[in-house]
Formats: structure tokens, C-alpha cells, sequence
């Protein structure tokens, strides 16, 4: 017997476990013809309002959309979304900064998939940890707002990478806060090359009209 | 209301998971002693090293791993520069260009990392 460590070599992916859950979602997703997005962004910055909206316009348009919002605690982004009469589910994190896939499957238990067109995820707020997971999700998109400054995506460029729309909010307050448009954008194109950048207001609902229209084209293909 | 699961920070969740993948490793080998585990961890893994090995430090207690170490090795990022039709490393996280030839990298072939690589034994 000797007493030499000996060097296996082993490979595995540290997060396979959420990445097949993730997986085995994005698979019921497309088999029901549901088209998934998820939110990422710092707390505050809009996320719940832009979510209100955009849940009461496709609604108006006829569509059938849901969405899961998570929080380390309380309820009231759910009752929130519960205005716009979309079905929508809470998960508590308690402590956890982020949500995993497994999270995501089981807040979706009651619900026919094949009865929903569009589904939302509101992770947590948090610009870190989120980005680490996949939650079987077809478009991620990071929100960042004019309030927040230009240079977040320099701050936290992996969340950003691992996005695929940058969308930024709150953009009837840009001239009150001296917002510089160039700056964030070519801000978000260093850290993330060829991102597509979506600026609109929730509030005022300059910009929603892209913001759907995106929508209503990436769920046809 | 659906009930999260455990864990308490970002980096001791990965933690949890790096002592769960590599128990299985182990366990497959007949469960020798482990001296260390060796990481191989990207930039864009959302994982900052030093709070990984703390969470590490923590999460291993009263396992079969409480005596091993947790090696990390960082992997650089790597993307496809088309124009140079080569694999480049970039400028830096918030500067994702080419460093031979400044071209926007979007293809990222490195940077994500977030595996075990390897396993130290004794057998």
C-alpha cells in the first residue's frame, strides 16, 4: 500500500445536477410551445414593474403568460403581478441569493405548460450569484437602470456575459439623472460583444412595443 | 409558496456540490482518502476563488473531505477571434477583445469553468 498521493483525473462538471434539471425544463418547454425568459438585475432596478407591464400587454394582445418570481422573502412582488391577472408563483429563497432550476421545477408543479404561451422567471436581486445557473430559460436578460450608472456592466461583467439581452430601464428618468445612453452601451458591448441593448420605461411604456415584438418573434421560430 | 433549499451563500452552495460530485468519484473508487480535489474554475463561472475555498472550508467539516484541500487552478478567457481565425485570450473581463488584434470577441470557447479536474488519492 503506498502512502504517495496519486493524481486521478476526473472532469465533472460541478453543477451538472441543476444543468440536467435545467435541461429536462427547457425540453417541456419547447414540447408545450413555451416560450421562457428570465430577469437578472440588481434590486431596484425595475424589474417587478417591467414585468407588470409586460404581462397586462401581452395579456391585452391575447396571449396566455405566467411567471415564477423569486425573493429571499415576502410575497409582494407575486401580489404585485398579480394585478395584471397573469397566473404567478413566489418562491421564498430564504437565505439563498439565487434561484436553481430544481426551484423553478418544482414552482411550476401545479400548472399545464401547454396552457401558457410565454413564462417569466424573476430571479432574485442579485447581480452575482444568479449567473452561475442555468434555469432552463430561452433568453436571459440583465436589467440594468439609468439611476444605477453607467459602468455596471464593468462592475459586473459576468452577469452580462452570461445574458443575452441587456435591457435598460427606467428611461423616463434618463435627463434627471444625466444619463449617458453611449457610455452604457458601449459599456455593455465591452464586456459582451454583439449584445442586443433594449431601452425602455415601464412607466411611461416608451420602448415595450420592441420589447414585444422581440418577444412575439423569438417564440415563432 | 414553494420552500427553498438549503444553503445560505452562492459560493457554499457550489461548495455543497463540489463535496456531493466528488463523494461520488470516490465513492466509485471504494472510498480512498482524499488528500485534494482540484478545481478548474473560469472567470464567467460567477465564482470568486478565495470565497470558494472559505465555503469549501466550512462545507467539508464532518465529511470524509475534512481533511482535504481544495486546489484551484483559474482558466483564462478564451474566445474565437474570427479575424485571426484562431483561439485568443482577451483583453480583460471588461475589455472582451482580441489581444492580438483588438476584434470584439463573441464566441467564448474558455472563461466558464466550473469542474472538478481532478481527484488526489490515497489508495
Amino acid at each position: 500500500m503506498s502512502t504517495q498521493p496519486r493524481i486521478v483525473e476526473v472532469r465533472r462538471n460541478v453543477l451538472k445536477h441543476n444543468d440536467q434539471v435545467a435541461a429536462a425544463l427547457r425540453q417541456r418547454f419547447h414540447q408545450a410551445g413555451l416560450f421562457v425568459a428570465s430577469l437578472v438585475s440588481s434590486p431596484g432596478s425595475g424589474k417587478t414593474a417591467f414585468l407588470e407591464k409586460t404581462l397586462t400587454l401581452l395579456k391585452s394582445k391575447g396571449y396566455r403568460p405566467a411567471a415564477v418570481v423569486g425573493d429571499l422573502a415576502t410575497d409582494n412582488d407575486a401580489a404585485r403581478l398579480a394585478r395584471s391577472e397573469a397566473p404567478v408563483r413566489q418562491i421564498t429563497t430564504g437565505t439563498l441569493c439565487h434561484l436553481e432550476a430544481a426551484m423553478v421545477e418544482n414552482a411550476l408543479e401545479a400548472w399545464n405548460l401547454k396552457e401558457l404561451d410565454f413564462l417569466f422567471i424573476e430571479n432574485v436581486g442579485n447581480l452575482v450569484c444568479p449567473s452561475s445557473y442555468d434555469l432552463g430559460e430561452d433568453l436571459r436578460l440583465v436589467l440594468l437602470s439609468v439611476t444605477e450608472g453607467e459602468d455596471k456592466p464593468l462592475k459586473y461583467p459576468t452577469i452580462f456575459n452570461s445574458a443575452d439581452v441587456a435591457v435598460v430601464t427606467k428611461i423616463d428618468l434618463a435627463d434627471a439623472v444625466e444619463f449617458n445612453h453611449a457610455a452604457a452601451k458601449s459599456n455593455i458591448q465591452a464586456v459582451r460583444p454583439g449584445m442586443l441593448v433594449l431601452e425602455l420605461s415601464s412607466k411611461s411604456g416608451q420602448g415595450m412595443d420592441d420589447w414585444l415584438t422581440l418577444l412575439e418573434s423569438k417564440r415563432k421560430r | 409558496m414553494v420552500r427553498a433549499l438549503d444553503g445560505s451563500m452562492h459560493e457554499l452552495s457550489i461548495a455543497l456540490s463540489i463535496l456531493e460530485v466528488a463523494g461520488e468519484e470516490v465513492e466509485r473508487r471504494g472510498n480512498p482518502r482524499v488528500e485534494a480535489i482540484h478545481m478548474r474554475l473560469g472567470p464567467l463561472s460567477g465564482v470568486v476563488p478565495e470565497a470558494l475555498v472559505s465555503a469549501y472550508e466550512l462545507a467539508r467539516e464532518a465529511t470524509p473531505f475534512a481533511e482535504s484541500r481544495l486546489v484551484i487552478e483559474e482558466v483564462p478567457i478564451i474566445v474565437f477571434c474570427a479575424k485571426c481565425d484562431a483561439e485568443r485570450p482577451v483583453r480583460s473581463m471588461q475589455d472582451f477583445s482580441c489581444v492580438e488584434c483588438d476584434t470584439p470577441g463573441s464566441k467564448l470557447v474558455h472563461g466558464r469553468e466550473l469542474e472538478i479536474a481532478a481527484l488526489e488519492l490515497i489508495e
